[in-house]
């Protein structure tokens, strides 16, 4: 039986979706332990047990999230391999060192004091305990910088040569990890992390306001989440100007595709909605803001914008993908931002904690920052194709010799096996927001679960002893 | 761009680091799987929950050198990463399925209550045996050779599925599950600790079985290998490595009987490091056997002097943590850790 399966699209699917689905984690994970971080250092600081507690509590979720991110995060270092195998012999000198560093860094450190923050109580002291928690936040900030400089690298390639054989050999490694998009995408994708965090963090505060539960510990979490919206949103918008312009310089094309800009022009409109039709080269149904794309990307009102008709048709990005994301990942930085004003004037009226349109608000955006971190790359790497490595190598060109039924199969498993383990992951991430923080007279962990356990042992253990 | 390529030799020294972090992979991630192996034959549920926690702090860090075998093998050899990952795809593919099953296993069975934490005991224990049954037969497929045309696997899909890599696909369940068993000698007590002993005694007779059918099959099934073991002077040198072996079986077994908590553990790895030299001297030079050297897949000398820098720096500050990890949780496991 001859099943015609494209290889190379289900290699790409595959990836987009293991990849789209693994950066949900570090996405809140890198923001998490920061936060983590500051709310034990406040309860080492002031002895307030309402620290601890929340500590302990959103620990917890740390463990979960973390857990889902270790395992799909495996599975995209064999991947680079199994699907992308030319890539990987071709760019192996350049990117191997790059993620090297990333497991010498950061993994490892993450992994081991990931123990002792969960297990440690008691074992440590409240210092060590604390001085891990800094070290797991600062593996994943490390981790952050050494895969982030790998992916800018394939977006804005430099330091390196191409041999006869078609090889890449590396020149200059300062200006390969410091390459020209990486300080932008580094400090964008950082803050949006905490953002991300922010949000959660203040959803499920917003959430405990709203029934008014565990209001002490609610009111930590609201207050800190909303000084995150209200100092930290605004900064995102800033960066995210300066990383477009950074991207207008390197990859025009993707600007033009975010714009939905077909022709080279003064004075480019913002198009504010409209669909862009790949076949037909215009962006039907759009609503205009005139000169408005041309000021933000050239600070000018007149200056010229590219248009995508600048390339060859088969240059060009996926373009409604592109431009949908980016107004998705545009939408909800700027309703983070609103939610920092809101609190600032809620603030100063002394009534952030008792507005309830308010908590709902938070409530609804929970969600907020994993959707605006999904659009962004959905932006940033559908935006740079049909290039592997940008203006140097192909997509179509990279992947492994293998057929399209055993890539098939792959991705239909993965399918399965990650909404089973997302879906238990959210319930149980749920349940723990359910519990709220503080002790409670059985804590899930450690026992036994079912009522009466059926064995041997368990009838010695009530009969007094601890024999098992 | 500094390069130590002309004053010391990088392939080598680099073949010789990824052999080493694969081993410890194998030595840390092996107790580890093997607990899940073991995990549903526990005489309770209460000896569950102490070998769970007997490896909930570590599994992390353990897994953590799988990722190091991956990406240090694409960074100091892209070549053989690019030829082995396309000859392996189903198998990895599943392993790291069973890696992902067993992995969110230890954060939702202790959040799970009733019939669902069942779900996760067994998940645990599927992901844990199918993870370690697809590296042992990758393991059986990879000694047989992988076909190679170009810079490319030309193999077919199956390749890596035979009768010989079922064996030791098997015979690395057996395996992982003696490390299991000597490990919670050393970390649990009375009734678990009891069993771990019982199970021990059981699996011991299989490892030496399959040991000894794989020393077998190797030497039949490649004439290289076969004049490399059997001719003099090698065959005294080489004779080292299973005569040490037989000693520590023996000694292991006795272990076993005199009620030692922490010999059977270091015994057991005693054993499983001669195999794994073993079969390194086998296998040198071939990084894909018996296609492509570790000396043509080497990455440039510049990418390998890069890492390697990281590495001599790093490496130790890894080990010493990892050591003041297991130091902080020694002792006994209980069933009731908190966090």
């Amino acid at each position: 039986m001859q099943i015609d399966l494209d290889p190379l699209f289900l290699a790409r699917a595959q990836f987009a979706f293991t990849v789209s689905f693994h950066i949900l984690f570090p996405a809140f994970t890198i923001g998490l332990a920061s936060w983590l971080a500051v709310v034990e250092w406040r309860w080492l600081k002031t002895g307030d047990e309402r620290f601890k507690e929340v500590y302990r509590m959103w620990v917890k979720i740390f463990a979960v999230t973390f857990g889902m991110g270790v395992v799909s995060g495996v599975v995209l270092s064999y991947q680079f391999g199994t699907n992308w195998s030319v890539f990987s012999d071709k760019v192996g000198n350049v990117l191997g060192p790059l993620l090297g560093y990333e497991v010498l860094t950061a993994f490892f450190l993450e992994a081991s004091f990931l123990g002792i923050m969960l297990f440690g109580w008691g074992r440590v002291s409240p210092k060590m305990h604390f001085a891990s928690t800094v070290i797991v936040a600062a593996g994943t900030l490390l981790s952050a910088f050494w895969i982030l400089s790998a992916n800018s690298w394939m977006q804005t390639p430099q330091g390196f040569r191409i041999g006869a054989d078609g090889l890449f050999y590396p020149t200059n490694w300062i200006e390969i990890i410091f390459n020209p998009s990486f300080p932008y995408r580094l400090f964008h994708m950082v803050i949006a992390a905490y953002l991300t965090t922010a949000f959660v963090v203040g959803g499920v505060g917003g959430f405990y306001l709203l029934r008014q539960k565990f209001v002490p510990h609610a009111r930590i979490m609201f207050g800190m989440a909303m000084i995150m919206a209200v100092f930290v949103a605004p900064l995102q918008l800033l960066v995210g100007d300066m990383h477009g312009l950074n991207t207008l310089e390197h990859q025009p094309a993707k600007v033009a595709a975010m714009e939905g800009l077909w022709d080279t022009q003064r004075g480019a409109p913002l198009k504010l909605f409209g669909w862009p039709d790949q076949e037909a080269e215009e962006t039907k149904y759009a609503l205009n803001i005139p000169k408005l794309s041309s000021l933000i990307l050239t600070h000018s009102l007149d200056g010229e914008v590219k248009g995508l008709k600048d390339w060859p048709k088969e240059e060009r990005p996926p373009t409604a993908v592109v431009f949908w994301s980016f107004r998705i990942m545009v939408g909800i930085g700027m309703a983070m931002i609103l939610t920092g004003v809101f609190a600032a004037v809620l603030h100063w009226r002394k009534r952030l904690f008792e507005t309830r349109w308010f908590q709902w608000w938070c409530v609804v955006l929970t969600p907020a920052g994993f959707i605006a971190v999904l659009a962004g790359w959905w932006v940033t790497e559908v935006g740079r194709q049909p290039w592997i490595v940008y203006e140097v190598m192909l997509t179509a060109e990279s992947a492994s010799p293998v057929g399209g039924l055993q890539v098939g199969l792959s991705l239909l498993a993965f399918i399965i096996i990650y909404l089973l383990v997302f879906g238990a992951g959210v319930y149980y991430i749920a349940r723990l927001v359910q519990k709220g923080p503080g002790e409670r007279t059985q804590d899930a962990y450690g026992t036994h679960g079912v009522d009466k356990p059926p064995i041997v042992t368990d009838l010695v253990a009530e009969s007094g002893g601890e024999h098992v | 761009m500094f390069n130590f390529g002309d004053v010391i030799d990088l392939p080598l020294i680099w073949y010789a680091l990824i052999a080493t972090a694969i081993f410890l992979y194998v030595l840390l991630d092996g107790f580890d799987l093997g607990v899940g192996i073991l995990f549903p034959f526990a005489p309770s549920d209460t000896c569950r929950d102490r070998m769970m926690n007997s490896i909930a702090p570590f599994w992390d860090g353990n897994e953590t050198w799988l990722v190091l075998g991956g990406g240090g093998l694409f960074a100091a050899f892209p070549l053989a990463y690019a030829i082995l990952m396309p000859a392996f795809y189903m198998p990895v593919t599943i392993m790291l399925l069973g890696l992902i099953l067993r992995g969110v296993s230890f954060e939702f069975r202790f959040k799970a209550e009733g019939r669902s934490r069942r779900l996760w005991d067994y998940l645990f224990h599927f992901g844990s045996l199918v993870a370690t049954l697809t590296q042992g037969m990758m393991l059986g497929a990879y000694v047989q050779g992988i076909q190679v045309s170009g810079r490319a696997f030309a193999g077919s899909a199956l390749d890596w599925l035979n009768a010989f890599s079922l064996m030791t696909g098997v015979a690395l369940v057996c395996g992982y599950g003696l490390l299991a068993a000597v490990w919670l000698i050393m970390k649990t007590e009375d009734i678990t600790q009891d069993w771990a002993r019982k199970c021990a005694g059981y699996l011991f007779g299989y490892v030496a079985l399959f040991m000894g059918l794989v020393s077998l099959c190797m030497p039949l099934m490649n004439d290289r290998i076969r004049e490399l073991w059997w001719t003099l002077p090698n065959f005294y040198f080489l004779s080292i490595m299973p005569l040490s072996c037989v000693v520590m079986f023996v000694l292991l077994w006795r272990s076993l009987h005199h009620q030692y908590e922490y010999r059977p553990f270091f015994l057991a790895q005693g054993i499983f490091l001669m195999n794994y030299i073993g079969l390194g001297i086998s296998m040198y030079p071939w990084l894909v056997p018996f296609e492509v050297t570790f000396r043509k897949a080497a990455a440039v000398p510049e990418s390998q002097s890069l890492l390697l820098v990281g590495t001599v720096i790093m490496l130790p500050v890894i080990l010493a943590y990892t050591a003041y990890c297991y130091y902080v949780f020694r002792g006994k496991s209980s069933h009731e850790a908190t966090y």
